[in-house]
């Protein structure tokens, strides 16, 4: 048996633009002769192979299709050509927000959440404390979700993941909504995760962190694999690094 | 390409490498067991959240659904001259076609309202109408329970071939129930009218079951039809039937008039409407698992 961990082979992702949803707007956009559905392709003909326990830096400008590929390769999303093929279990976050019911408390949604992962009830129960622990959402954990901070669903959506059994990681703008605290505590578990040799699949928009996590980088730009290889070379390509950017802005992207 | 770092062979897990999100279908449902038992519980908190009475409006309606039908069916109408033990009647199918709309209609607006979890996490999509029936099955327990209290107390004496003809209506609605809400929950992605013809149908179910009129009414003026056997052929009216076959039946007096009628070969119908509603539901699966690989990108 192979190593790889993720095969992505030849794989297109096609979104329309706009879904006419009403009689009325299909009708009108026929009568104008206008496309019922434009359609463009949000991953397009992109291939890679990831050997277990690689630490995947994916980065690209908004809008190239990051989080995108991340659902295919979670299984949210089917892709329309290629495959898509993993090995093991798939834990992670996808586009800031982890996938709570608003109407649960933090507690249930915990719960759940642990079980769409595949961990059993005394698995969860075993692990529920270093959840807790971790997220700290203190006395927030008994109230609905739907009333928590965008950082707070953040936080407990992470804690889920990074504590849920699982042989491939993905991180998703899990630092975009957290405060500097919390942000050092999330890199210090992708080090662990990626430590215990998961394969770990971390997009960001900041040099410093993927500098400091990853072994390899992934350059999207407008659906397309630019770039697969090293992580300088990677910022590089990306003109993240470029000479009009203030050190600070790469101090920051160290700092979290 | 290569990279410095060393993969992790010791890591790799012993499994195959597969295509993520195939969940292989409604069969594997059932063996995720813990997890359709989350979603239950959530759905029963989430169905009466913020009311105040809560579980109570699961019998306020039915209850008053039934004084509807009885007072102005029964009385104004009269027709509880023609059908003996006409309140049981009618609430044997009541219970049925109640099972019915609420799977339906809950179902149908199972994956839309969990669209939120299905945008972020990979698992068996069917899971979420599952769930709905099975919530609309628990708000069903306290009617039947009702309804077994009122044939005790009219008097109650079924043959194990009632039991089976129950068993056997119950099946049928269940089935035929589930089939409409997975096909409906995955359309009523693509166009959220499908909500609103699942309300129409609900006005539609109500009159096709011998109901709040007995079955002779139909033999009466159709019998010996081919729109008899169409009527007899629509699940709904074939469980609800066979349901009133163990709960109205065995209460009433086959010798004494307003006899009380039943079509002909009820147990063999039940077993062919059965097998149909099987067929219906492996279509509807199939539809399912069609759509469901677009439903994360549409919700
Ligand atoms: N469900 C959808 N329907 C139609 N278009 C979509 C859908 N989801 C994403 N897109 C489009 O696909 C493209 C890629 O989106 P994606 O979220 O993958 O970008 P990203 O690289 O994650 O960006 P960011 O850095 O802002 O997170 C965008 O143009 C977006 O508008
Ligand atoms: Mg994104």
């Amino acid at each position: 048996m192979g190593t790889e961990s993720i095969v992505v082979s030849g794989v297109t992702k096609r979104f329309t633009m706009q879904y006419h949803r009403t009689l009325k707007q299909i009708t009108i956009a026929a009568l104008r002769r206008q496309p019922l559905g434009e359609t463009f392709l949000a991953v397009d003909d992109v291939s890679f192979t990831v050997r277990q326990g690689e630490a995947i830096g994916l980065m690209g400008l908004n809008g190239s299709g990051k989080s995108t590929l991340l659902k295919l390769i979670s299984g949210v999303m089917q892709p329309d050509g290629g495959t898509v093929r993993t090995r093991g279990r798939v834990a992670g976050l996808i586009a800031a927000g982890a996938g709570f019911h608003p109407q649960l408390t933090g507690r249930d949604n915990v719960y759940l959440n642990a079980a769409i992962l595949g961990m059993s009830e005394a698995e969860t129960k075993r692990k529920f404390d270093q959840i807790i622990d971790f997220a700290a959402v203190g006395k927030f954990l008994d109230t609905p979700t739907g009333h928590y901070s965008s950082g707070m669903s953040a936080r407990l959506g992470f804690a889920v993941a990074a504590f849920a059994e699982s042989d491939i990681f993905l991180a998703d703008e899990v630092l975009a909504v957290g405060d500097q605290p919390f942000k050092k505590k999330c890199l210090q578990r992708m080090a662990e995760i990626k430590a215990e040799g998961r394969t770990l699949f971390y997009v960001s928009h900041s040099p410093g962190s993927v500098r400091r996590m990853c072994d390899r980088a992934l350059v999207l730009e407008s659906g397309r694999l630019g770039f697969d290889g090293p992580v300088d070379e990677g910022i590089h390509y990306l003109k993240y690094d470029a000479s009009d950017s203030r050190p600070e802005d790469d101090e920051i992207g160290a700092d979290i | 390409m290569t990279t410095t770092q060393a993969a992790h062979p010791d890591r790799v897990p012993d499994e195959p490498l597969v295509a993520p999100g195939d969940h292989g279908g409604l069969h594997n449902v059932f063996r995720e067991r813990y997890l359709l038992r989350l979603l239950v519980k959530k759905e029963l908190q989430a169905r009466y959240q913020g009311s105040f009475l809560g579980l109570v409006w699961s019998y306020v309606q039915p209850l008053v659904r039934f004084l509807a039908y009885y007072l102005v069916v029964g009385y104004v109408l009269g027709l509880n001259r023609g059908v003996q033990n006409f309140p049981l009647h009618i609430f044997a199918g009541m219970v049925m076609v109640h099972y019915f709309t609420e799977t339906f209609s809950a179902g149908t607006r199972s994956i839309v309202r969990n669209g939120g979890l299905i945008q972020k996490l990979s698992m068996p999509r069917e899971m979420f109408p599952v769930a709905s029936m099975l919530v609309s099955g628990y708000h069903t327990l306290p009617q039947l329970g009702i309804l077994l209290v009122a044939v005790l107390i009219t008097g109650w004496d079924p043959t194990l071939a009632d039991v089976g003809a129950g068993l056997l209506g119950f099946a049928i609605i269940a089935t035929f129930g589930m089939a409409l809400a997975l096909l409906f929950s995955a359309a009523n992605v693509f166009f959220r009218d499908f909500h609103n013809i699942v309300q129409t149908v609900g006005i539609f179910v109500t009159w096709s079951a011998p109901m709040i009129y007995p079955y002779d009414r139909i033999a009466d003026l159709v019998g010996g039809t081919w729109i008899e056997q169409v009527y007899l052929a629509n699940p709904i009216a074939n469980g609800v039937l066979l349901f009133q076959q163990l709960f109205w039946i065995p209460t009433t007096d086959p010798d004494t008039t307003p006899i009380p009628l039943m079509p002909d070969h009820l147990l063999t119908r039940g077993l062919i409407v059965l097998a149909a509603c099987l067929v219906i539901l492996a279509f509807s699966q199939w539809v399912f698992s069609r759509l469901e690989g677009k439903f994360a990108e549409r919700l």
